[in-house]
């Protein structure tokens, strides 16, 4: 809703209130900001030992390429599998037969309500007792890739379903009138359409994919995360370190939502972003945003 | 499923801490979202923007960060929760646990601000304008009109969100607090050989959690649904 509905274009007295309102609420923000920058310049946090790991060449150069890299790459990995897994689990899950609907019901079911991190750790142990791929660092980052593709899997599995679902049912019933197959029907006409309602919603699960590399850490696996526990862990600068982390997450995933949005904008118009909730059902469609 | 009966007390107050957890910081979070969300549509331009920026920040960040800064970076500038020493029974909350409720808090109230808004968002604009066309003033659009029909329609997004930091829970596991995924962790260092059936059973109960919590959601959904 837009905020102007709620209320009133003000008076010269509400101007008057919203005017003391701005001035206190800038004061106790600045406050709060200027509280946290003393704090850190009492405990030393600003002095260039503390900053100067990362802006050595060597760390930077960790930092991008162990780190940000190949948490990039863990993250696209996985989505692509998830991808190919949520199109076979969210076909299945609208399959006319009772004996592969359930089966995907329940598959997408578990992995979405299982925490991806004990995913992760099975993984692992499943891959070091295996041993083959165990050797080193190779087996904790298919780990995270697994554990990531069944996950976001399982999501988009939801989000491909609803897609397919959101197209008009004479677009189906218009297919089947001209003879075609119930696979051509779902591949020439469904999910070429559905592709473009859903294609923001994927891009968010990017986001989503992306963060949770950071779980990696658990096992090791090279990330952003775990470049940074080392450096933190050398240097004694976890502010620092902890700073500079979240600045290259933030921007990365920031990057990614404009790109979701202009996508959106793109594609699907001003409907609203298909949105598949944890507890599945309907969600309410009449919105004016 | 022997080792996980075996270990069935350890299991119980893993998942204790789990619980604990989820609940603690959904509290805090609702109270935190409900606040940040007042801040965010509001009048005054200021907070407005200044609880987009926190959204916007917390949002992208992992929540690994979020908490490593808690339980790492934070006791670097006199953040160490230390007098955070409680015990209920078998649960020893200490500062460990403290940073890491306080780190899933700053998280979850980012989530919570974001369903609160499309919850108002979700409310019809006739809704608003009917009530501003027969003269009430913006508490009143708010209180009578407005908040009653967000709170039912953000039943649904603040559902997928205390579900997501059920599971977000298991990430305390990771630094420090003895919850499901560290005890999981150590049962399968410990018999290595039944480590699948300790997976499974972890799982399920995770499973069963959502699914109990899900349940409850649709209820409530289904019950306070606008006519």
């Amino acid at each position: 809703m837009a905020a102007a509905v709620l209320f009133d274009a003000p008076g010269p007295k509400t101007v008057r209130r919203h005017r003391i309102y701005t001035l206190v609420a800038s004061l106790s923000l600045l406050a709060v900001l200027a509280f946290i920058a003393l704090r850190l310049q009492q405990t030393g946090q600003f002095a260039y030992v503390k900053w100067e790991p990362l802006l050595t060449p060597k760390y930077i150069e960790a930092l991008l390429v162990d780190g940000l890299l190949k948490t990039l790459q863990m993250a696209f990995t996985s989505i692509i599998f998830a991808v190919v897994f949520g199109v076979v689990f969210g076909v299945g899950k609208l399959s006319e037969h009772a004996w592969v609907r359930w089966p995907c019901w329940a598959v997408v079911e578990f992995f979405r309500a299982v925490p991806v991190l004990l995913m992760m750790i099975f993984f692992f142990y499943e891959v070091k007792v295996a041993g083959g791929v165990s050797n080193g660092t190779t087996g904790a980052y298919w780990s995270v890739v697994a554990a990531l593709t069944v996950y976001n899997g399982a999501v988009l599995a939801e989000v491909f379903r609803a897609g397919v679902l959101a197209v008009p049912r004479g677009q189906a019933e218009a297919a089947y009138a001209i003879g075609m197959r119930k696979t051509q029907v779902m591949s020439l006409i469904l999910l070429p359409q559905a592709v473009k309602i859903m294609l923001p919603a994927i891009i968010s699960q990017c986001v989503v994919a992306l963060k949770d590399t950071s779980l990696g850490y658990a096992i090791g696996a090279i990330g952003l995360s775990t470049v940074g526990r080392s450096i933190y862990n050398g240097f004694q600068n976890q502010i620092q370190t902890v700073f500079v982390m979240a600045l290259l997450y933030i921007v990365v995933n920031y990057l990614l939502t404009l790109v979701a949005t202009w996508v959106q904008h793109k594609l699907v118009g001003q409907r609203k972003p298909l949105e598949v909730g944890m507890v599945g059902g309907p969600t309410p469609d009449r919105t004016l945003v | 499923m022997d080792v996980v009966l075996d270990n069935a007390s350890a299991v119980a107050l893993a998942f204790g801490y789990t619980l604990s957890l989820f609940v603690v910081a959904g509290v805090l979070s609702g109270i935190f979202g409900t606040l940040l969300a007042a801040m965010r549509v509001g009048p005054v331009a200021v907070l407005s923007r200044a609880a987009a920026i926190y959204v916007t920040l917390v949002r992208n960040t992992p929540l690994l960060i979020v908490i490593i800064f808690f339980r790492f970076a934070g006791p670097k500038i006199g953040l160490t929760w230390s007098f955070v020493d409680i015990s209920i029974g078998d649960l020893n909350l200490n500062n460990l646990y403290a940073a890491c409720v306080v780190g899933l808090t700053v998280y979850t109230t980012a989530f919570v601000c974001e369903a609160l808004r499309s919850g108002v968002n979700a409310v019809d604009l006739g809704q608003a304008e009917a009530a501003r066309a027969i003269g009430l003033p913006f508490s009143g659009v708010m209180r009578e009109v407005v908040l009653p029909q967000a709170m039912r329609a953000s039943v649904p997004p603040l559902a997928s969100v205390q579900i997501a930091m059920l599971k977000n829970t298991t990430v305390c596991g990771v630094l420090g607090v003895l919850e499901a995924f560290a005890r999981m962790k150590g049962l399968t260092n410990d018999y290595a050989s039944s480590r699948t059936e300790i997976f499974v059973a972890f799982a399920l109960i995770f499973v069963v959690l959502v699914e109990v919590l899900s349940f409850a959601s649709a209820r409530l959904e289904r019950r306070w649904r606008v006519a």
